[in-house]
């Protein structure tokens, strides 16, 4: 009746658990309104305050858009990790992984489905919030080019590492932590260089600063629009550093799988 | 099918001080219906999840279809299922949504036509676009046995399988079980408190008392051996003589 399901990574189950969150999505048009919600809120806002720094701040004035740009990216970053989180929280609120990893459903096709979904949903959330900027304030995030799309992936693959290592921690002490889904990612907020450079950033803290892909995407993303400059130096560090993070936060959560199944936790998941 | 399927030898699990399953012993034979009966916290369902590989045991080995489920579970987890009442599918997704997507995940080459015929089969075709979560209780068990069925498994593991069902509902899957395994030659083992249940359906009963098998045999045998009458005399005389304790731990 079944396939044999002996081959180690198999496409055909990552595309179920990605069917699984779209048909969850699928369902809800409040869940879809829900994920371009905040980013349009945010953008919004953010705008009126680019608006007004552009008559009182020479820094602002000398590229308009700057605080819309890095607001659309932040929330790149931040739709990217809860794009993993929430998926997983979901096979968590629904008492589902029981049934899930009694299938032939890999831990690791499980994350790369988490990582597909999360494209998909930050897309949703992000995308709609970007046309509204040239609507309302005339300024288009896409007049990055390309360099917009290596901000993006590295944002974004930023968010996975994130929402890999908070989805184990939900695995690894229960729902008790999901709150950590909403808020663990403001941790590393002030030290993102998001609106202003790292140098502002008392001494000390810097070092923290470049050791996270998303100061030097921002670091980027401002010589790219202050200078005209694509800094390729900060794209091959932000891309070592991402590289190291992701496969750190994938051995995270397959460190916590394991323990769950040491612990007997998947069978006692649940809301 | 005489050889066995699920073979456990030495099979410990332990919390901190707390022995939940206390090397066991046993081995299923292809084709039969074993059970395990026990009170709350006799280890029953700890059990089950190490067969399943949810759990990894502290101690002992377990093979399912001659392969050791703690290194090479992958190799067998397509031949198998399982099915629980504590627990679900999806319940935002429609019961198609849920059987399409688990369908997928076991590899049913045609996916849509295995759906349809399960759920012809088990009489929830009427309800296969209603979210699960708009379901009652007896209906969602039906749903999940479908789920454990999708696969037509070789070996079916069941938790519980009739809790929350009318008795007349209840009949009719127990029916649909042995028609199943007549069909297919498929191993059943179930846990339960039904002894009902368990007489009718199991040619195999192991009787569970802290973590330990403390008897095992046919109903026939064990209700001779204990000198009674049914099968639920003979359980409620080992969980007696248990004082509790399983209660407790369980608790």
């Amino acid at each position: 009746m079944t396939a044999p399901a002996r081959e180690l990574i198999s496409f055909r189950r990552i595309g179920a658990m990605v069917l699984r969150y779209v048909y969850l999505l699928r369902g809800s048009w409040p869940r879809i309104i829900e994920l371009a919600y905040w980013p349009t809120v945010q953008m919004i806002l953010w705008g009126f305050i680019s608006q007004f720094f552009t008559t009182h701040s020479s820094w602002v004035a000398q590229a308009a858009g700057v605080l819309i740009a890095a607001v659309l990216l932040w929330d790149v970053l931040f739709r990217g990790q809860l794009g993993v989180s929430i998926p997983f929280l979901e096979e968590m609120w629904s008492r589902n992984l029981a049934n899930l990893f009694i299938s032939p459903l890999r831990p690791y096709e499980l994350i790369v489905a988490l990582l597909g979904m999360s494209f998909i949903r930050t897309l949703v959330g992000v995308v709609p919030a970007a046309f509204l900027a040239i609507a309302l304030y005339q300024y288009s995030v896409f007049d990055l080019g390309l360099p917009l799309l290596s901000f993006f992936i590295n944002l974004l693959v930023m968010g996975w590492s994130i929402g890999l290592v908070v989805s184990a921690l939900i695995l690894r002490y229960g729902l008790g932590a999901e709150s950590l889904a909403w808020i663990a990612i403001f941790a590393i907020a002030p030290v993102s260089a998001i609106y202003y450079p790292v140098a502002v950033l008392p001494e000390w803290l810097q070092p923290v600063a470049w050791a996270l892909p998303s100061a030097y995407v921002f670091e980027g993303m401002r010589a790219v629009m202050f200078e005209g400059v694509f800094r390729t130096d900060y794209l091959l560090r932000a891309v070592l550093l991402n590289i190291f993070y992701l496969g750190l936060g994938s051995a995270i959560f397959l460190y916590a799988f394991r323990v769950a199944r040491r612990e007997g936790l998947l069978l006692k998941m649940g809301e | 099918m005489d050889a066995a399927v699920i073979r456990v030898e030495g099979l410990t699990k332990r919390y901190g001080d707390v022995v939940a399953v206390d090397a066991i012993d046993f081995e299923v034979k292809g084709g039969a219906t074993a059970a395990l009966l026990g009170a709350n916290g006799a280890g029953k369902t700890t059990t089950l999840a190490m067969i399943l590989g949810l759990l990894l045991p502290t101690a002992g080995t377990l093979s399912v279809l001659g392969q050791d489920m703690v290194r090479h579970r992958y190799r067998v987890l397509s031949r198998m299922n399982f099915s629980s009442p504590y627990i679900d599918l999806p319940r935002r997704l429609t019961v198609a949504e849920n059987l399409t997507v688990y369908a997928r995940l076991y590899g049913i080459g045609r996916t849509r036509p295995r759906v349809r015929q399960l759920c012809e089969e088990l009489a929830i075709t009427d309800f296969m676009d209603r979210t699960l979560g708009t379901l009652s209780a007896g209906q969602r068990s039906r749903v999940a046995l479908a789920k454990a069925l999708l696969n037509e498994p070789e070996i079916l593991l069941l938790d519980e399988p009739t809790a929350s069902l009318d008795p007349d509902v209840a009949d009719w899957v127990r029916q649909y079980l042995l028609a199943y395994q007549a069909r297919t030659g498929a191993t059943i083992l179930l846990a339960s408190h039904n002894m009902a249940e368990v007489e009718r359906m199991c040619t195999d009963v192991m009787i569970m008392r802290r973590g330990a098998i403390v008897d095992r045999g046919t109903p026939a045998e064990l209700i001779q051996r204990h000198g009674r009458q049914t099968l639920e005399e003979v359980f409620l005389d080992i969980v007696r003589h248990d004082g509790g304790e399983g209660a407790r731990a369980a608790q």
